[in-house]
């Protein structure tokens, strides 16, 4: 027998396009695995109704990786840590480089991303001389996270031609003491704002299995329900060696995928897409049910510290599912 | 690589190879490796999207498959 919720959520949801409401996903994130199938079936139908078939893909990578001043539990990049990721600077050729093993992938957007509270002149100036060399030399959208912004920054990316910001939530409010203690969940939703204002598309996510509880999950999705940012990149976390989290345990896939359909009900028109953890939390089949239970984009290769899935059979998983990559030319 | 001849440490975990480290090995599939097999030096290591690269200050640099 189906759950009132998803009841409820198909009519809501899918036929009026009218998101799911804090309490509406907690609902939904409570429902046990009996219902799983049909959530999943459920979230796709969300997706294919309201952002259509096509799936946005994406490539990563750090343009200053380590000794990052910030403590967030979770990341191996932190200078606080006893983590073994040593701070290193990619040169232009090198990012030209990855952009141009990005487009060859068939994607259509590049995120240049620094391990940083926020930029200073020097990651800036790396920044313009980066994005200008990369529009010179390879067709594809330059997105960046560089930390929290001041409006002067946010103006800067704008002039450079960056047409995506990411800058995650992370996690609920409620949950965000227990991640992060040298920065506020309110400084992050202050940059995204400004973010949102500026003309830049806003890319704003969040990392599920940190020990949240599904309220404080829900809560999550309200809250970027709220923001309404363009793009949802959903992590799972990848316990990391060193750090606070490193010893925690994967999130279980069933758990995963419910959360991803959760977040679908909640952002029915945004671009959700799979980000960091999917292949240790979903592995192969996993990857496949969030593909067809509401997500609608990936990030292909490798991540900023750890390895990806080939991207090849990322894409070869995509052609099988036929499900169109969405092109340059739409996002223009 | 500078130096030939067997690896003395894991280069997940950073500690002696006097066995096998399966759960490193394992990790070693999905994340390029942090310490140097010759040295136990931390690497200055790049990921990009379809490689990486590892590079001890001592033993010279290692690359993706």
């Amino acid at each position: 027998m189906t759950a009132d919720i998803l009841v409820t959520a198909r009519e809501q949801v899918l036929e009026r396009g009218v998101p799911l409401d804090q309490e509406q996903v907690l609902r939904v994130l409570r429902t046990g695995d009996d219902d799983l199938t049909e959530l999943l079936a459920l979230a796709h139908e969300v997706r294919m109704a309201w952002c259509g078939p096509e799936i946005e893909v994406e490539g990563i990578v750090s343009i200053k990786t380590g000794g990052c001043p910030e403590d967030c539990h979770f990341c191996s990049q932190s200078g606080q840590f006893t983590s073994p990721v040593r701070s290193v600077w990619l040169n232009i050729p090198e990012l030209v480089k990855a952009a141009e093993q990005t487009a060859a992938t068939g994607a259509s957007e590049f995120c240049i991303v620094a391990a940083v509270r926020g930029p200073d002149e020097r990651l800036m100036t790396q920044m313009r001389a980066g994005v200008k060399a990369i529009k010179e030399a390879v067709d594809i959208e330059v997105a960046a996270s560089l930390g929290m912004l001041s409006q002067d920054q946010v103006d800067d990316l704008v002039d450079m031609g960056v047409h995506r910001y990411n800058h995650n939530l992370e996690t609920a409010r409620s949950y965000f003491p227990e991640v992060v203690t040298t920065h506020s969940w309110e400084e992050r939703w202050d940059t995204c704002l400004m973010v949102r204002g500026s003309g830049m598309e806003l890319c704003c996510g969040c990392l599920v299995g940190m020990g949240e509880t599904v309220e404080q999950r829900a809560e999550l999705a309200a809250q970027l329900g709220e923001l309404q940012p363009d793009e949802v990149p959903l992590n799972f976390l990848n316990p990391r060696p060193g750090t606070p989290f490193g010893d925690l345990p994967l999130m279980e896939s069933s758990e995963a995928l419910r959360t991803i359909a959760a977040f679908r009900l909640a952002l029915p028109r945004t671009i959700l897409r799979y980000a960091g953890g999917r292949e240790l939390t979903l592995g192969d089949l996993g990857t496949r049910d969030g593909l067809l239970g509401g997500i609608n984009a990936v990030i292909v290769g490798n991540y900023l510290t750890t390895l990806g899935r080939d991207p090849a059979d990322d894409l070869a998983l995509l052609d099988d599912l036929k499900m169109p990559i969405k092109a340059l030319s739409s996002t223009l | 690589m500078r130096v030939d001849g067997p690896a003395s440490f894991c280069g997940h975990c950073g500690e002696p190879l006097e066995g096998v480290h399966p759960v490193c090995a394992e990790r070693l599939r999905m994340e390029p490796p942090r310490f140097c097999a010759h040295c136990r030096r931390r690497m200055q290591v790049q990921v990009t999207p379809t490689s990486w690269t590892a590079r001890c200050v001592e033993h010279g640099e290692l690359t993706s498959p």
